[in-house]
């Protein structure tokens, strides 16, 4: 999104796939947003729901929603519909927890954990925030918050001194302009996250470039 | 030149200035704001025209069972009424069938415009697609119509709220029954003000709304609310187009429908506590507990 206003297509939009933007469209996009930031082909993906989305999500089709963006759909596509079918079909093992007592922060929130075929994991948490818009807020043990509203890159790192300079000067070089450069770290000098939220896309050179820095593990491109 | 506004007083002196419809200051201000050409917009909201059609469309021919199970073939079962039987006139009456297909569409996990939302998605592409069924309205004036009415839902979202959680259904059918009736008069010639008229009538209409989602499922009885905001629409761009009303300007409405939404009790804004969401016969855990509140009186 070049420029944050409310505009004629916020209005008359988004195109999606019914029936509610927060419980379907939303969900499909953090389940979208994961899928990008996990490595790899997923093989199983378990979801637990909280707060409203474990009251209501069979009657909204969350399960199927989270499902489809889990294999790569938009929140628009129809293929939504028959996700269960679409998962069978792409080898992917689903799982749904339901926790109706554990208290969290958004009513609309999932925890979704994807293994990979090599069988590393990773945990996302994510809330639907209404009209269809989605915040991150946790990438395994890292609270994060970020909406992907703009081009994200997720920087995996150790936490040590240097590696934020790296990136910012890596931007620069390729005259990106950044809107917001957040880092998130479980502790000092340990794992670490930097979520940088750009005006313009970034490139896949740019991205490689990141990764041969000796400290950065990842690096994940997200571009709604 | 700034194409910014912010309010309806602001919009009508941009088109009164320029001497141009809702519609065409609109567009300028989506390409000054988003930095985008006015074939794109056109383009994109044709695209959003015909995702409205297919919605309009699917459940005649192949209706479907929503996810919640409440809703699916009720515009089948009305596209079929007998012609005798239905009273309220072919456009209206396409309307209607309109109204409750989209809502099944978007029930049944089709794809739907959320228009504003995905809860009242129904009213927009009813009056739309009933007005090219039933008048002389070519796909350029249906182009304006959905323009038109994005200027006026635009506005709302900016000085009140489209969100039921937040302002009950007279925030989302209301609303959406507001810019339909705003993008009619301007699909039949109508002044801006006469849009805005037709806006403000159309809010005042359904002023007070409650949102109470049988079970929390946008199916019951959301279905029917979206085809009454649709003939809704119809009713204040007829006021408007003869200059009847309205007594509230546009910017006051909005603002009054904000503020009764948000008076609202809790039950009544989409937590499914209230309204129809307890009608003891559609709602198994309700009536459970209407049971045990006669057993109780009994002992």
């Amino acid at each position: 999104m070049a420029n944050n206003y409310l505009g004629l297509f916020d209005v008359i939009g988004p195109v999606m796939v019914g029936p509610s933007s927060s419980h379907t469209s939303g969900a499909a996009t953090i389940a979208w947003m994961a899928r990008q930031i996990f490595s790899g082909t997923p093989v199983k993906a378990e979801f637990t729901l909280y707060g409203s989305f474990a009251e209501t999500y069979k009657g909204h089709g969350t399960d199927r929603a989270l499902i489809g963006g889990m294999l790569g759909y938009k929140s628009n596509d129809v293929r939504i519909r028959n996700a269960y079918y679409e998962a069978r079909k792409n080898w992917l093992k689903v799982d749904f927890v339901v926790d109706k007592e554990t208290h969290v922060s958004h009513p609309n929130t999932v925890d979704i954990v994807i293994t990979g075929e090599d069988g590393h994991t990773l945990l996302i948490r994510g809330e639907s925030i209404g009209g269809g818009r989605v915040r991150i807020r946790k990438i395994n043990d890292i609270e994060v918050d970020f909406t992907g509203e703009y081009s994200t890159m997720i920087i995996g790192h150790q936490d040590v001194a240097g590696t934020v300079a790296y990136i910012t000067t890596c931007l620069a070089g390729e005259d990106v302009n950044v809107a917001t450069l957040k880092l998130f770290r479980e502790g000092r000098g340990m794992k670490a996250v930097t979520v940088v939220e750009t005006d313009s896309s970034i490139s896949e050179e740019l991205k490689e470039k990141i990764l041969q820095y000796e400290t950065v593990t990842s690096v994940d491109l997200i571009e709604i | 030149m700034n194409w910014d506004f912010s309010n309806t007083e602001e919009l009508l002196k941009l088109c009164n200035e320029n001497d141009m419809p809702i519609s065409e200051v609109m567009i300028n201000r989506e390409m000054q704001l988003g930095e985008t050409r006015r074939d794109t917009i056109i383009d994109r909201i044709e695209a959003n025209l015909r995702v409205m059609n297919t919605a309009v469309d699917r459940p005649i021919s192949e209706p479907h069972r929503s996810m919640g199970g409440l809703i699916g073939g009720e515009a089948k079962k009305l596209n079929e009424l007998d012609e005798s039987k239905a009273i309220c006139g072919p456009a209206i009456h396409r309307a209607i069938v309109n109204a409750l297909a989209v809502a099944e569409t978007n029930a049944s996990m089709g794809v739907i415009v959320a228009a504003p939302t995905a809860g009242s998605a129904g009213v927009l592409p009813a009056v739309l697609m009933s007005m090219y069924e039933s008048y002389d309205i070519s796909l350029d004036d249906m182009r304006r119509g959905l323009i038109n009415a994005g200027a006026i839902g635009y506005i709302i979202t900016r000085n009140g709220s489209v969100a039921g959680a937040e302002a009950g259904c007279q925030a989302e059918v209301g609303s959406a029954s507001a810019m339909a009736a705003s993008a009619l008069v301007e699909m039949l010639g109508g002044t801006p003000e006469q849009c805005c008229d037709a806006a403000s009538v159309a809010l005042s209409n359904l002023l007070g709304l409650a949102c109470d989602p049988v079970r929390g499922l946008v199916e019951v009885p959301c279905q029917t609310r979206n085809a009454i905001g649709a003939v809704g629409a119809y009713t204040a761009a007829e006021l408007a187009l003869a200059g009847v009303g309205p007594h509230i300007p546009l910017d006051e409405m909005i603002q009054i429908t904000y503020d009764v939404g948000r008076s609202l009790p809790e039950s009544l804004r989409e937590t499914a506590k209230g309204g129809c969401a307890v009608a003891p016969s559609l709602c198994a855990e309700c009536s459970r507990e209407a049971a045990w509140q006669r057993a109780r009186a009994h002992l």
